[in-house]
């Protein structure tokens, strides 16, 4: 963890190397493209899939226009992302049900992905959407496999169909999907033995049954934690079976899962699900998007970004825009908005996104950022009454905040002062806003 | 078979992949020079050593062919496996059960091979003549306890256990009173799954270990944390924090077997110190082999 600190804090330090320019040079991309490598490959990303990526991108990247509330250096990092996303797969995949049921899945994968559990989860969530599922114990190999898997459909109260350790896989699933057949069940999930991709006797036992029963969908389980080895394991399964779907299993530990983007690159199935803990409920759609970000370790940059896209989002503006017209604009609203706007990066920037503003005019204001702290320091220094009604805020109180905040009696007098003509101006400004963009003078923050 | 064939034979996936690719950049390159380093480097990345491993690896291997002079690119491979050695190095990796009875614990996130390893150590000590018992701790993961009960038949040691979704703490005490009743030389305990991210599975990991330290404060303990060979840097996080609530004495390091490299146990040697002991090389009772710095490197270099 602390070695990944370290790669986004100079990730950071490149992104924030280049402010102010209007196109991505090459330049550019290749010094930050040296650490997305790093970042990649420490999230366990192949080191051949981060190779392909890298020139991928760098190609797509250079000679961008940057867009104009980004460094090129958020720009190139909106690029990676775009771009994993689109090699994770942009849109969510489900599994698909045979016209003639029952449909069969058949759960493959290494010892100790997470097949058995998998399986469960998964009769449990397509029941839930009115499949009534029947699971079938293949394992005959790991020491009481069959009894887990019974003990899991018991938990669930789904049939599980077994006939013991001492008869052939491929004749249990065919006689489970007979047993199926008359039992009404429209869904038969395999449970099979974990198995190395490279043993040759067990992945031919696995094409076996798949010539038995013809599974609909047959979904590799992969262990989010896996390596480099990821690509392997995954090629060998997909080119021995044809998987249709992978499962990620363990994602709720705090791996960065890049193996999620090894074996999607090097089968291009799509991942259809995702294990989230070891309770039978704990399975989710797979979110490419999210992953995307866990993947690159840049949530806070990447969320950086889309707030400079967009700003505030929609409903908060609506609602800070009506509380300045209104004058309810609250000390701690204030607070709040001070607090992103910490988060955000160049003030000037930011406050040309609040609603009503006109950047033209703000080329005047001058922020002084200590100050920033102070009245931050006083605010927080407040009861959440006197945030919401400072007229309450008599000469004790004062001295009380002062003292709490560690500033002066005058400064929070001036604070009090510049926050009630903040809000007379926003008011002015908000009237104007809805007349006529332009024309303010010098407009002077608390801060 | 010796073992150092076994071990040979165990490794020969690893080995085959690493030393094959190392003789191929010898061999395409004449000369020593910044692409020859960056393609070793490639080849322990794709071993998953990590990167801060890997670079501290390569910056010291060019000093050390500076120093030495060196201008035969084969002769860099020699000096790469040297400084593995050194990394990997252990004094002892005998595993230090001194006292009877003597205490193994087995901890590791889920799937990774805890039980399957407990069977194997408890043969190959069963096969030294030691009175082995083990305590089914993982009273969590449905028909955890079945299995380890065919393992211990098997092996054909007694099996101390409760019933699914007891304490594991009340078993383990169990199952060291019965060690002592029966002068065991060996209590092997078994425990769940668990991500080591989840702050209340790992208190209750403490809570078995406290209970081993109360009743039994003089014997002799190794806690072993198994690591999956297919694992990537999250193994460094699962070693840290395990860490954190237990005094891990030893690694066991299972599925060699596979073309997973396993080199993220040479990140951990380095930033954490601890020691690989054991290595699991396939699913059955004897695919367990002791493990050895000098072998391992070597069997990975020939
Ligand atoms: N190929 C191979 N498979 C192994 C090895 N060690 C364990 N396994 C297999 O890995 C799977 C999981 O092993 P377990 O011993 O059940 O793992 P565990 O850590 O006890 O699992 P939980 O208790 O569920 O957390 C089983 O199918 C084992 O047979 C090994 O060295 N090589
Ligand atoms: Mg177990």
């Amino acid at each position: 963890m602390s070695l990944f600190e370290g790669l986004s804090g100079k990730l950071q330090e490149t992104i924030n190397k280049f402010k102010g320019k209007g196109r991505v040079t090459e330049k550019d991309v290749k010094d930050m493209m040296r650490e997305i490598k790093l970042a990649l490959l420490e999230a366990d990303v192949n080191f051949k899939v981060v190779k392909d990526f890298i020139n991928k991108v760098s190609e797509r990247a250079v000679g961008q226009d940057v867009l104009e509330s980004l460094t090129p250096g958020q720009q190139v990092i909106k690029i990676v992302n775009d771009e994993l996303i689109e090699l994770m797969g942009r849109v969510q995949s489900k599994v698909t049900f045979s016209s003639k049921p029952p449909t069969v899945f058949m759960m493959v994968g290494l010892q100790g992905s997470g097949k058995t559990t998998t399986s469960g989860k998964l009769a449990s969530l397509l029941r839930k959407q009115g499949k009534s599922p029947l699971l079938v114990a293949c394992d005959i190999y790991r020491p009481a496999a069959i009894k887990q898997l019974q003990v899991v459909g018991s938990q669930l109260n789904v049939p599980v169909f077994s006939i013991g350790d001492k008869i052939n896989p491929v004749d249990i699933a065919k006689a489970a999907v007979e047993h199926a057949k008359l039992q009404q069940h429209d869904l038969v999930i395999i449970d099979t033995a974990g198995r190395l991709h490279i043993n040759e006797e067990l992945m031919d036992e696995l094409e076996n049954i798949k010539k038995a029963v013809n599974p609909h969908e047959i979904l590799l389980v992969v262990d989010s934690m896996t390596g480099q080895d990821a690509v392997n394991v995954a090629e060998s399964f997909n080119n021995k079976l044809g998987v249709d779907g992978i499962v990620l299993t363990k994602l709720d530990g705090d791996t960065r899962g890049g193996a999620a983007l090894s074996v999607k690159a090097v089968t291009g199935k799509p991942i259809k699900f995702a294990g989230m803990g070891e309770k039978l409920s704990d399975i989710e759609p797979f979110f490419p998007d999210r992953m995307a970000s866990r993947i690159l370790g840049m949530g806070d940059v990447l969320s950086l970004i889309e707030k400079a896209q967009e700003a505030f989002d929609e409903k908060k503006a609506l609602e800070l825009e009506k509380k300045m017209r209104t004058q309810q604009f609250t000390l701690e609203d204030f607070l709040e908005q001070m607090q992103q706007v910490k988060k955000m990066g160049p003030l000037q920037q930011v406050l040309s996104m609040l609603p009503g503003m006109n950047s033209k005019a703000l080329e005047n204001v001058d922020i002084d950022e200590k100050k920033m702290l102070h009245v931050e320091a006083i605010i927080k220094s407040m009861t959440r009454q006197e945030r919401n009604d400072p007229s309450v805020i008599n000469g004790s109180r004062r001295k009380r905040i002062a003292a709490g905040s560690g500033t002066t009696i005058q400064e929070v007098n001036k604070l009090l002062k510049d926050f009630e003509e903040m809000k007379k101006m926003f008011k002015a400004m908000s009237d104007m806003g809805k007349h006529n963009k332009k024309g303010m003078g010098k407009f002077r923050l608390p801060f | 078979m010796g073992f150092f064939d076994r071990l040979k034979e165990g490794l020969q996936k690893t080995r085959k992949g690493i030393t094959e690719k190392i003789d191929q950049v010898l061999v395409s390159f004449g000369k020593i020079d910044e692409e020859l380093f960056e393609e070793l480097e490639e080849i322990l990345i794709t071993s998953d050593v990590g990167i801060e491993t890997t670079s501290k690896i390569i910056e010291d291997l060019k000093k050390k062919v500076k120093e030495k002079k060196v201008i035969d690119p084969k002769m860099v491979k020699e000096l790469l496996k040297e400084e593995l050695v050194s990394i990997m190095q252990d004094e002892d990796t005998d595993l230090n059960l001194n006292t009877s009875p003597s205490v193994i614990i087995v901890i590791g996130v889920n799937g990774v091979g805890k039980t399957t390893s407990i069977g194997k150590i408890a043969n190959l000590y069963k096969q030294r003549g030691k009175r082995v018992i083990l305590a089914a701790g993982d009273t969590f993961r449905a028909a955890a306890i079945d299995q380890l009960e065919i393992w211990a038949n098997r092996v054909g040691v007694d099996l101390i256990k409760q019933s699914e979704g007891s304490d594991p703490a009340a078993v383990v005490y169990d199952a060291v009173q019965s060690a002592k009743a029966r002068k065991a030389d060996i209590l092997i305990c078994d425990t769940a799954g668990r991500l080591h991210t989840k702050k209340n599975l790992m208190d209750e990991l403490n809570k078995v270990s406290r209970v081993l330290d109360r009743e039994l404060p003089n014997s002799s303990r190794e806690t072993l944390l198994v690591l999956d060979a297919t694992t990537g840097q999250n193994a460094i996080s699962q070693a840290k924090t395990f860490s954190e609530c237990a005094n891990i004495t030893g690694i066991v390091l299972t599925k060699l077997d596979g073309t997973a490299k396993g080199g993220i146990v040479i990140a951990i040697k380095n930033e954490l110190n601890i020691p690989v002991k054991l290595i699991g090389v396939g699913e059955k009772i004897d695919d367990l082999q002791r493990f050895s710095s000098q072998e391992f490197v070597e069997a990975l270099f020939e």
